[in-house]
């Protein structure tokens, strides 16, 4: 599995991404209907504690809900920069 | 495992991402020493804590901060606040704030306390501090029962909400009424500052973090008391699943705790 | 600048002593005898920029103390028996958070010598219990009491009463120098937040950045120090008791009139010493053992049904037979004020202690 860059989705590209500390999750999803461009569902994979994590999907924007409402400090948040990506 | 026929891709979410981007969220708060509590998955209790911690690092006060701390689950998190801290008994916190700001005027001083805490236990301590106008901005984080002992009705368990003492439901002519805190304390002279947030979802978070930037600053020009009260998630404690505990707050306690500002520069908001 | 001896009632001479000794906080509510004690710092705290509360409860009195010892600052709060009895749970977890406060219990009687020494609250624990005889002596221990609590990190108690509280005694007051003390590095005062040092000052050993605790190496720390504190702060006062048959053992203001009884009993060539414990915690065991060395009884002059007298049996094992000679004796409101308090009954007691003869129990009056 390769990280996701500006070029992966689209013409425009993913405008942002979430890194999950997947150790620290407790399963508990309110990230899952916190997200409002609904790409956050909850996958069949476990952490070692045994809580089910939840995975990324196409199409986040980097908005940062998810970890606003995240109580185990889970989330960090990328956004793309797009200047940055054509002056690269 | 990811099902090879989802026809949904699923982006990797352990490691940073590759190319131009910057990072505009951290996932831990500012001011903490570890990111690691055991508080029950899908608690309100650390989403309010990131947000009071971020205020209070926006506003520079870091090195200029002392919570007093109550008696409750959200206890356990001092253990990752990297803020000055004193640990008050169950219902105290009001007065050993009292004493600290009398002694430290310069200092942003804020308690920290839980519904059982405040509006059972401390009643009196938060009414008085509130009452003598203290330059203090008290914090309740209210989910409306005791999450700590395991789900027992407080003074704001609203009508109908099931705990382990009110099994049926909280019952009017049984166990009598929840006492609105923040409407309470709104109508005292003493108090500059109140307003009740909630952290059902992010737009709540949001508006929490506001209220909290405006109560610091209106202790910081002394207008007086200043208090917010934070509606939280305590799914544990309501027997629901966790998914359900933002619905639950924001339709159950939230009608009756209604979230707004109730009071802004001595002024009450009439709704 | 030295102070003239004047005529000080003890609440006042009390407060001005405090705050010679640097209180600058001071929190309380009303209740006889202790109230003038907070009039005073009600009046002359705000002269010195310190800061009083005319608390709405004693546990919010004790709480504000709390509060404001924890950052750094030399703090004091008071009451008597009843309010004393409100303030144990917040005595309780400061003796075990280590935050040194100074409580001035003008107790109604001696009936507190319980409440005072064993402490009245939950846990594991004792703090330090000091008791004048006269306004002379409370201005002293006032002063000393804010010193031990600094060095301790450890509530100290002024066991007081009406007497101490009310009556008028010519004193000076100037600040006593009882030596150097650490800095307070352990205090609240705001500043490390963000820095990784910041600091949580708790009773139960939580440690900032660890998610355990450690209840047991917290409270075997702090027993360590009030083992530390039992060795090195016994006071006490013996007067004659090197040829005593019968030593008197009594404190407070009440060991005055035991003062006064032994004089005449000397005068009558009985050998009668007198020991006075000065701090009822720790209270001095070798001391008063040594001075018992010899004596054919030590009798026991309290004002209540017979508390210190446990004390007193603990420190001489048996070595020495105890006899109470005081008892229940207050008046009519409840004060403390009783028919005990006169030298003569004392005396006659006393005598009947010397001669082997049995000693009124029950009600003095």
């Amino acid at each position: 599995m390769s990280a996701p860059s500006t070029e992966a989705n689209g013409k425009r590209g993913p405008r942002g991404t979430v890194v999950i500390d997947a150790e620290r999750c407790k399963g508990c999803e309110l990230c899952i209907p916190a997200c409002p461009p609904e790409v956050l569902r909850m996958s069949s994979n476990r952490n070692a504690s045994g809580y089910l994590l939840p995975e990324l999907l196409e199409g986040c924007t980097g908005c940062g809900a998810c970890l606003m409402v995240c109580p185990d400090f889970c989330f960090e948040v990328y956004r793309f920069d797009p200047k940055a990506a054509e002056g690269a | 495992m990811t099902d090879p026929n989802d026809p949904l891709r699923v982006i990797p979410t352990d490691a940073p991402p590759i190319g131009a981007c910057r990072k505009t969220g951290d996932s831990l708060p500012p001011l903490t020493l570890m990111g690691e509590h055991d508080l029950c998955p899908g608690c309100g209790e650390p989403l309010a804590l990131r947000q009071i911690l971020d205020a209070i690092d926006a506003m520079d006060m870091a090195q200029r901060a002392i919570g007093t701390i109550g008696i409750g689950c959200y206890t356990a998190l001092t253990s990752l606040m990297d803020i000055d801290l004193i640990q008050a008994l169950h219902g105290r916190a009001p007065s050993v704030a009292t004493g600290a700001k009398r002694m430290r005027p310069e200092t942003l001083v804020f308690t920290l306390q839980g519904d059982g805490d405040m509006v059972n236990e401390g009643l009196q301590e938060v009414i008085h501090t509130a009452a003598r106008g203290e330059n203090v901005t008290c914090i309740l984080l209210n989910n409306g029962v005791f999450g700590e002992t395991g789900g027992h009705m407080t003074a704001t368990t609203v009508l109908g909400q099931r705990t382990k003492n009110s099994i049926e439901g909280r019952d009017a002519g049984e166990h009598g009424f929840p006492i609105l805190i923040g409407d309470l304390l709104a109508r005292l002279e003493g108090t500059a500052y109140c307003a009740r947030a909630s952290v059902h979802d992010a737009k709540g978070v949001a508006r929490t973090r506001r209220f909290l930037d405006r109560a610091f600053e209106s202790q910081m020009k002394g207008q007086g008391f200043s208090f917010v009260e934070i509606l939280t998630m305590c799914p544990t404690g309501w027997f629901l699943p966790t998914a359900e505990g933002p619905d639950y707050l924001d339709q159950e306690l939230g009608a009756i705790h209604e979230v707004g500002e109730l009071k802004k520069d001595g002024v009450l908001i009439e709704s | 600048m030295p102070h003239e001896r004047r005529l000080m009632e003890g609440s006042e001479a009390i407060a001005e002593a405090a705050i010679a000794a640097g209180c600058r906080f001071f929190s309380g509510y009303p209740m006889t005898p202790f109230t003038e004690v907070l009039e005073c710092f009600a009046k002359r705290l705000p002269e010195e920029g310190g800061a009083c509360i005319n608390a709405e409860s004693e546990i919010e009195a004790i709480g504000q103390a709390w509060g404001a010892a924890a950052t750094g600052a030399r703090a004091a709060t008071g009451s008597t028996g009843q309010g004393l009895s409100l303030m144990q749970e917040s005595m309780s977890e400061i003796t075990r958070a280590e935050i040194p406060i100074v409580i001035f219990n003008m107790a109604r009687g001696q009936g507190d010598y319980f409440q005072a020494t064993r402490g009245g609250g939950h846990g594991d624990y004792r703090h330090i219990v000091l008791s004048p005889q006269s306004v002379g002596e409370a201005v002293d221990l006032t002063q000393l009491a804010f010193h031990l609590a600094d060095k301790w990190r450890h509530p100290v108690v002024i066991y007081g009463d009406y007497l101490i509280a009310h009556t008028a005694e010519a004193v000076g007051i100037e600040a006593i120098d009882y030596g150097p003390l650490p800095e307070k590095e352990w205090a609240v005062d705001g500043s490390l937040g963000g820095t990784g040092r910041s600091r949580n000052v708790n009773p139960i050993g939580m440690e900032k950045g660890s998610k355990g605790i450690d209840p047991n190496g917290f409270w075997q720390k702090l027993a360590d120090k009030e083992d530390a504190i039992l060795d090195a702060e016994q006071r006490y006062e013996a007067v004659d008791t090197e040829d005593a048959d019968l030593l008197i053992v009594a404190f407070g203001t009440l060991a005055r009139f035991a003062r006064a009884a032994m004089r005449d009993l000397r005068a009558e060539g009985l050998k009668v010493g007198l020991f006075r414990p000065i701090s009822l915690w720790p209270f001095p065991k070798e001391a008063l053992a040594k001075a018992a060395e010899g004596c054919k009884r030590v009798a026991v002059l309290e004002q209540n049904a017979g508390q210190m007298i446990e004390d007193v049996q603990l420190s001489l094992l048996g070595a020495v037979p105890v006899v109470p000679i005081g008892g229940i004796s207050t008046d009519p409101a409840g004060f403390g004020i009783g028919a005990l308090l006169d030298s003569d009954l004392i005396a006659g007691r006393a005598r009947d202690a010397h001669a082997g003869r049995p000693v009124p129990r029950g009600v003095v009056s």
